[in-house]
């Protein structure tokens, strides 16, 4: 017990100074690109279609701890020298842009076709609809699956310890190194990574509930 | 007020309107009827380009836009502001409440202040008998009041010209009447209308003037008595014939 306890102040602080963050960063970052990348999809320029869909085919079709690896331990080879937290933050939001990019897409093709003519009818252009009709109700859409995305975030991250981020688990790690109470640091570690997540799933349905106000049915 | 001069539609090789010329004049209303796929909607949809006509030219008030060559989106974007369209489907945003709704293109397009906006749409919400509503969300509607949400944003746009695609298609049927009566209304009020509809009696009571399509062609065109008692053409005669069954 008092070996969980002590060990306990560095593992928080690995999740309060690296965790949290670079699940916050990557995610809002990686949203932004996967708008981008979802209106690159469904855009009719052809040549924005190929960059997105090839993006997210590289991305999708690697494992996330190849791109880790080949921004951390790779790059510096080119001359390019990336520091662990920010390499991870780069590795993580290309990641979550990629895939929340497909949630998206799927979430705007959702929006009946008559929401965007409606907007047409009233006079907007294309990124009035976009922001004033179709975005706000696609986002109500997206929740769920973007949630869990989220979710999947914070507990990828853990895979920053293997590029020397010193987040939460590699703080585990390190510490069970010492003191060999392997288990009991582990199943710490997963314990907090659980009571984030059950948390994160509560403010989930917290959000569910505020958009499900103006919805049929 | 409108004048359409050949006007063509195609969606790739299907041929929906094969050459529409009409007029119509200030403060008219004209009922489009005519079997189904015979390009009614199409017709609707290219006067406020939903569907950009594939040729031909249609002029609105003093805003002609000719389709023969590519349109430059300017002239694209000012013949749309000469007409506001109400739909089958009310497409009413569901996000927004009942006064968003109708305030929204005040606000964003005509760039009204907040205040004007919402002055007008609650003028426009009470003309159709919705005052009390306005910070209802669509879905908390009946499809009557939901038609009557979407006739009152396109009046606060203030069109020349009111298109409406078969309005009380998708209600109950007593529901329809309520929502006619807002268009008998704005017809009285000297709107300039163009109303495509399954509804006879609407036409009779209302309508300066029928025009009867078929196959994407005007077939015919008279005042409403004359077209439902003594058509000309034949397939005018067979349509009504099979319409009044029903
Ligand atoms: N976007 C489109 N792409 C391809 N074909 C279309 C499209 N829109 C309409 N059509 C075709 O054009 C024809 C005319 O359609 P339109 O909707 O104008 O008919 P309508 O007279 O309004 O019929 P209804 O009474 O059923 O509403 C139909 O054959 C339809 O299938
Ligand atoms: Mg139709």
């Amino acid at each position: 017990m008092d070996i969980a306890q002590t060990s306990l102040q560095p593992l928080l602080e690995g999740l309060v100074v690296f965790t949290l963050p670079l699940s916050i960063i990557a995610f809002i970052l990686g949203l932004i690109l996967a708008v981008f990348t979802a209106l690159a999809r469904i855009s009719t320029v052809k040549i924005f279609q190929w960059i997105a869909r090839f993006y997210v085919s590289i991305i999708r079709g690697t494992p996330l701890l190849v791109q880790l690896f080949i921004l951390f331990y790779g790059l510096p080879t080119l001359g390019i020298v990336i520091d662990p937290f920010p390499a991870a933050v780069i590795g993580f939001s290309l990641n979550v842009g990629a895939y929340a990019s497909e949630i998206i897409r799927a979430a705007i093709l959702s929006i009946p076709k008559g929401q965007w003519e409606a907007a047409q009818m009233i006079g907007m252009t294309y990124s009035q609809s976009l922001q004033r009709v179709i975005l706000p109700q696609a986002t109500r859409v997206s929740i769920p699956p973007l949630s869990n995305s989220f979710i999947g975030l914070v507990k990828d991250t853990s895979l920053a310890s293997l590029i020397l981020v010193t987040e939460m688990f590699r703080r585990a790690q390190e510490i069970a190194a010492t003191n060999y109470e392997f288990l009991l640091l582990y199943v710490e570690a997963a314990a907090i990574y659980w009571i984030i997540c059950f948390f994160l799933s509560i403010i989930q349905g917290r959000l569910e509930h505020r958009f499900d106000r103006y919805v049929t049915r | 007020m409108i004048t359409i001069n050949g006007l063509h539609k195609q969606f790739g090789q299907l041929e929906v309107l094969k050459g529409i010329d009409l007029k119509i004049n200030k403060g008219q209303v004209v009922v489009v009827i005519g079997p189904s796929g015979s390009g009614k909607t199409t017709l609707l949809r290219c006067l406020n380009i939903l569907e950009v006509p594939t040729s031909g030219s249609i002029t609105i008030d003093d805003q002609t836009t000719d389709f023969s060559t590519k349109v430059p989106k300017k002239s694209v974007d000012a013949l749309r502001k000469k007409s506001a369209m109400v739909f089958q489907h009310y497409n009413l945003f569901p996000h927004m409440t009942v006064l968003q709704n109708v305030m929204e293109g005040p606000i964003i397009v005509k760039k009204l202040s907040k205040v004007d906006a919402r002055k007008r749409a609650e003028n426009l919400l009470v003309k159709v008998g919705l005052g009390d509503k306005l910070d209802f969300f669509p879905h908390q509607l009946s499809g009557g009041q939901q038609q009557r949400v979407g006739i009152a944003r396109a009046l606060a746009l203030e069109p020349k010209v009111m298109l409406f695609d078969e309005p009380t298609s998708a209600l109950d049927p007593e529901l329809v009447g309520e929502v006619l009566q807002v268009m008998k209304d704005l017809a009285d009020e000297g709107i300039t209308m163009v109303v495509v509809t399954h509804e006879m009696r609407f036409a009779k009571d209302v309508a300066d003037e029928v025009i009867f399509m078929d196959q994407g062609k005007i077939i015919e065109r008279s005042e409403p008595n004359e077209m439902f008692t003594q058509p000309k053409e034949e397939r005018t005669r067979q349509f009504l014939n099979l319409i009044q069954v029903h």
